[in-house]
């Protein structure tokens, strides 16, 4: 089972166990970790459940079109930003750490 | 509402619904609007209307096709306008929310910094204090107006903070909100003619014109809407562009305006409604977000917006053409049982309070939702300092119109603690 570590903007660190089938923004979710609003419940229409996926140990499934239009339009974008919505956890993917962002919008 | 008032409007359940109008705005202004949308949900969620005083439309009633449309981008565009109605081709005043990407994304993110969270933040104070003072010079044991002196009072000052409009002159702001969003097309006849928007458009742009150019290169470190399309390379010269200028003023004011004020009135009908939820709110303040949320939902202060079909396509088995409006009807999402439970009961602890369709989906989503939802908390936070009870003492007189849903007189009392 792969180890996420959420850190939010103010340093506060987390540390969860994340079950397979479940996306990034659902494990932030179950753990109540501050930081994700995940307004749409994960449709990557609402763009509020960005993060920066700082570590991974495995590749990352590629960022699709309609990600890509949600992403476009935060901000505080850059290279690493992710919609925590569209990372499914899976046992392959390994160890992951993931900062989070200053607000969501 | 006298049950004789509605006589005249067909009776939505045995009607054939091709006999039936489903923009007529005078649903929306008599509360009735609700059995015909939960039976296009249920018979004709893909529906098609050949006639209206907005021409043939197709009706999206369900929340999963709306969110569908919504990301389908490349064949349901923004462009020519995204209400019912079309703007004559001479005087298309287009604005971000009427254009697709790229062109969209570059002028959205020229203004979108005025309601990042991080600078709301820089708001709240003021806003706080505006609402205290609002809510301290409201009368005692009289029957007052809330959509008045508080709903508009708050909403005119805050857009006049978001432009830094002239104080004396901020009422014009919210008179113009009015006159924008009141099309005869889309008011069952009630509203302005286009003669006259365009008089009201055309005295908007002076003094919006005006503005600019006093503003222009003085350097002030100001994070209003004029001087945010100065700084940014891409909008920089928007004022040689009137069209494009007068559009996105019209876009800012609207959205600002129209939207949180109905909101801020209708959490105080519901809440009336609702006594118990009332209750729940006033015992665990910490359940004010959630029901701000709610409130948002239960409003839908916008019932639609439209799309316009780019190239023939299939949707859920019906055949679009090239050129065909697509009206996204956001009051039924959001009625809709099979995303969002009991939907038609007002709950302040509702699960996933925040998936609602108020806001839209996708890259049009509401640039200002943030800030609405800190307008919102932060007048029921306020409210609930100083009310035992806000009490309705009549029913609400709704506008009829089928872009915005709201009141235009809302009679209550205060109980003060």
């Amino acid at each position: 089972m792969p180890v996420i570590k959420f850190i939010e903007f103010d340093g506060t660190e987390h540390e969860v166990d994340a079950d397979g089938g479940m996306s990034i923004m659902e494990v932030a979710m179950k753990y109540d970790i501050p930081g994700i609003d995940a307004d749409c419940g994960g449709g990557a229409v609402c763009g509020t459940c960005h993060c920066f996926v700082e570590e991974s140990a495995g590749p990352l499934p590629a960022v699709d079109p309609q990600e890509e239009s949600m992403l476009g339009l935060r901000p505080d974008r850059e290279s690493n930003s992710r919609l925590s919505c569209q990372l499914q956890v899976s046992d392959s993917m390994g160890n992951m750490i993931v900062k989070l962002p200053e607000f969501q919008m | 509402m006298a049950a004789g008032d509605k006589g005249h409007l067909a009776d939505p359940q045995t009607t054939p619904l091709s006999e039936l109008d489903v923009s007529d705005p005078r649903r929306f202004e008599l509360d009735c609007w609700q059995p015909l949308f939960e039976r296009l949900r249920r018979e004709s969620p893909v529906h098609f209307q050949a006639e209206s005083p907005a021409g043939a439309f197709w009706s999206i009633t369900r929340f999963e096709d709306i969110v569908a449309v919504e990301k389908d981008t490349e064949t349901f565009s923004s462009e020519p306008t995204i209400a019912i109605i079309d703007p004559p081709d001479e005087r298309r005043a287009p604005s971000f929310i009427t254009m697709d990407q790229p062109q969209h994304d570059i002028q959205r993110r020229a203004v979108q910094p005025v309601v990042a969270p991080k600078n709301l933040l820089e708001f709240e104070a003021l806003i706080r204090k505006r609402t205290g003072e609002a809510l301290d010079s409201l009368p005692e044991g009289e029957t007052f107006d809330w959509v008045e002196l508080v709903s508009r009072n708050l909403t005119t000052q805050m857009l006049a903070t978001l432009f830094d409009f002239p104080w004396d002159l901020r009422e014009k702001l919210s008179e113009w909100s009015d006159a924008i969003t009141s099309d005869e097309r889309m008011t069952a006849g009630t509203g302005l003619s286009r003669e006259e928007r365009l008089l009201v458009i055309q005295e908007f742009l002076g003094i919006f014109t005006q503005l600019w150019h006093e503003r222009k290169g003085d350097d002030q470190e100001s994070f209003d809407l004029i001087r945010l399309l100065q700084r940014d390379p891409n909008t920089a010269n928007m004022v040689d562009d009137p069209l494009n200028y007068a559009g996105n003023l019209m876009l800012l004011i609207v959205g600002g305006n129209d939207t949180t004020r109905n909101s801020m009135s209708g959490g105080v009908l519901f809440l009336n409604e609702y006594p118990e939820q009332f209750e729940k709110v006033r015992s665990d303040r910490r359940l004010i977000p959630s029901m701000v949320s709610e409130i948002i939902r239960f409003q839908t202060p916008l019932p639609h917006m439209r799309r316009t079909v780019t190239r023939d396509t299939q949707f859920k088995g019906h055949t679009m053409k090239k050129g065909d409006k697509v009206v996204l009807w956001y009051c039924s999402a959001n009625r809709d049982a099979t995303v969002i439970t009991n939907p038609d009961t007002f709950l302040v602890d509702r699960d996933s309070v925040r998936n609602h369709a108020s806001f839209g989906f996708g890259i049009h989503r509401c640039m200002g939702n943030r800030l609405a939802e800190m307008q919102l908390r932060i007048v029921w936070e306020e409210a609930l300092d100083r009310f035992k009870h806000i009490t309705l003492m009549g029913p609400p007189t709704r506008i009829c119109n089928n872009f915005v849903r709201g009141y235009s007189h809302m009679p209550v009392q205060v109980t003060r603690i």
